[in-house]
């Protein structure tokens, strides 16, 4: 069963503070250099007003707490340490209580059961140095709902601490890697919670599914499917279930260029959804192409015999990154989204691959060998300065960009006996805060949708 | 008195081992191993037990590039798909980030065309494979290449174009599964199937 991206949530109303707000000097996370001292902040449960629901309090602190602490700029106090006992959301908290055990901020909550069925869910977000109230909302939703509240509750606090957008009410897309009963390679789409909870498959076993993207609705993915045998570039509709292959063996219309026998690669979405940048093999070798997917027309943008390979657009659009092998090894070029005005950004030695535009614009993640190591890295987009390495490993390969531009995700192979192991891992853009994502096995290719309305 | 024994049960060890990696790689290469590893054992087990001192003989390297020949003294059916594999090969292997055929590739190619000129109602596909030493869309380019440059030699040959298919996948069919340069080289290939057109 397909799970909606759809809005569950109601945001009922901002939550009066129960005392003015002093103006003074606000609580603030620093997350433009590397991290080194998260915010120490106390999470006590949620407070159930009804019996029933007195787990789901602790249940909802406690995917809060993981978020905030995946992030790296949180450091969430063990909740043994708290010494008042909040029994009532809507009084003032004991603030040297918390400043005690050294709380920077305190969040506490309370779910209510209404009598149409539907939880509400409120919050308050306090500064316990200036003893004024942060933040203080309330949600209602559908109770089978409640992880996603606890993930909206976190990219609230996210966002007031840090001033960016938080990326917690998120999902991952990826390919689930593993071996059949006769040690054949399986690549299946999956995807999952940002925090691994509600994983499911997206394709079946029976053919080899790569390069997930997610469209900016988060309503579809492209992918690369060999259903047919080789490499196909796919559109699935991610509510309805419903797929189909793009660009058909031989093409139609302005695809007549293409090599009937040809592949098609990943495609990324361009901002506004309207169309994608694929890369399609020709008889000349792999060229950047643009399908519209109103008009189905695919025009071609790049002519070199060479491959050009990955596309992806700037966040307003205007531009597309991708790699190509025409100065010899691979390196990363920009262009006009029209295919005009090209210009080389990377010049280091080394083959430089994999490159996706940051959703705030000014960076590229890319992946990079050199001297049969695999390195993550960054450039700024139009060529300048020089690129920074976040990682470097054994095998590195497509990176991902959280919504708000902080965060990578990338897949991760380390040698085994038995074959490299492939994992997705996230790192933030200091190159700090190192972790595994959750999934269950192995896997690849992670792409992160958006913030879900 | 108690030398040759010792020395048996080390050979016997190392023999395992041999035989363990081997199980983990895929087809006739597999195949040709285990026949030698077993054949190695049954000729060490005699000489242990009846040579004193035995002289120990270093196991030649696996060759991976063709495959073994027939246990039985009849060759495979003339038109057969084995027939293929063992008349002509049915790969051809490539440099790190290369896509251009050497002369060894170019020959088996050769003989490919030939016995595809014999046997006329045979089509094929060409799949071409990388090493996991590139990036996965890099990498399925690069196989599409590898894939082009064989079919384009074979109809430099007189292959009817028709008769040819060709796909990429890329790093993600590898023969070999060890983080080493051989096997690396093993899986940087390009493998030609015979569809349709053959006898069973």
């Amino acid at each position: 069963m397909i799970r909606l991206l759809a809005s569950i949530l109601t945001l009922v109303a901002a939550l009066a503070a129960p005392i003015a707000a002093h103006a003074q000097e606000p609580l603030r996370v620093d997350i433009t250099e590397g991290n080194l001292d998260p915010l120490p902040l106390a999470l006590p449960d949620f407070i159930a007003v009804d019996e029933e629901f007195a787990e789901r309090g602790a249940d909802i602190t406690r995917v809060i707490t993981n978020d905030l602490a995946s992030s790296g700029l949180f450091a969430p106090i063990d909740q043994s340490a708290y010494i008042e006992d909040i029994e009532n959301i809507d009084l003032r908290p004991r603030f040297s209580d918390w400043r005690v055990i050294n709380a920077s901020a305190l969040l506490v909550g309370r779910i209510t059961e209404q009598d149409d069925g539907r939880l509400l869910v409120a919050f308050r977000l306090w500064d316990t140095r200036l003893e004024t109230q942060m933040l203080g909302v309330q949600y209602v939703t559908a109770p089978e709902n409640w992880r996603r509240v606890a993930h909206k509750v976190a990219d609230a606090v996210y966002q007031r601490l840090t001033g960016e957008e938080g990326y917690f009410d998120t999902r991952i897309v990826y390919v689930a890697e593993g071996r059949g009963v006769d040690g054949e390679p399986l690549h299946q789409l999956a995807w999952m919670d940002q925090d691994g909870a509600n994983p499911s498959f997206l394709t079946d076993r029976s053919y080899m599914a790569l390069l997930p993207n997610f469209s900016p609705s988060a309503q579809e993915i492209t992918y690369v499917s060999f259903l047919e045998g080789q490499a196909t570039t796919y559109l699935y509709d991610l509510e309805t279930g419903r797929q189909e292959a793009l660009f058909a063996s031989g093409g139609r219309g302005a695809a007549t260029q293409i090599d009937p026998d040809g592949q098609s690669l990943s495609a990324r979405f361009s901002p506004d959804g309207s169309q994608l940048a694929v890369s399609v093999e020709t008889r000349n070798g792999h060229d950047i192409h643009m399908f519209d997917l109103r008009t189905r027309e695919l025009t071609r943008l790049t002519q070199h015999p060479a491959d050009d390979v990955e596309p992806s657009f700037s966040p307003d659009g205007e531009r597309i990154v991708f790699s190509s092998s025409r100065g010899g090894g691979s390196q990363l070029y920009t262009m006009n989204a029209d295919g005009t005005d090209v210009q080389r950004i990377t010049f280091g030695e080394g083959r430089y691959t994999t490159p996706v535009w940051s959703p705030r614009g000014d960076l590229i993640a890319f992946t990079k060998q050199s001297n049969g190591r695999f390195l993550l890295g960054v450039v700024r987009a139009d060529g300048s300065g020089i690129e920074r390495i976040l990682f470097e490993g054994y095998y590195v390969d497509t990176p991902a960009w959280s919504p708000n531009g902080r965060v990578l995700l990338f897949t991760r192979g380390e040698p085994r006996t038995n074959g490299t192991r492939y994992e997705i891992w996230s790192i933030d853009l200091a190159g700090f805060n190192l972790r595994r994502l959750a999934t269950g096995g192995m896997a690849s290719d992670p792409a992160w949708s958006p913030l879900i309305d | 008195m108690g030398g040759p024994t010792i020395f048996c049960v080390l050979f016997l060890g190392r023999d395992r081992e041999y035989a363990r990696k081997i199980w983990l790689d895929e087809g006739v290469y597999i195949m040709k191993i285990k026949l030698f590893a077993i054949a190695a054992l049954a000729a060490f087990a005699t000489a242990c037990a009846s040579t004193p001192e035995p002289v120990a003989d270093p196991i030649p390297e696996p060759q991976p590039t063709r495959p073994a020949e027939p246990a039985q003294p009849t060759g495979p059916t003339a038109g057969s798909v084995d027939h293929f594999v063992q008349t002509a090969g049915d790969r051809v292997f490539f440099g790190y980030d290369r896509h251009d055929l050497s002369s060894e590739a170019r020959a088996v190619l050769r003989d490919q065309a030939a016995w595809l000129m014999t046997y006329s109602d045979a089509r094929i596909t060409i799949a071409g494979n990388c090493d996991e030493r590139g990036t996965r869309e890099y990498n399925l380019a690069l196989g599409a290449r590898r894939a082009n440059a064989a079919r384009d030699y074979l109809i430099s040959q007189g292959v009817d174009p028709s008769r040819i298919t060709t796909t990429s996948f890329g790093k993600e069919r590898p023969i070999c599964r060890q983080s080493n340069e051989q096997c690396w080289a093993t899986n940087r290939n390009a493998i030609t199937e015979i569809t349709s057109g053959y006898t069973n």
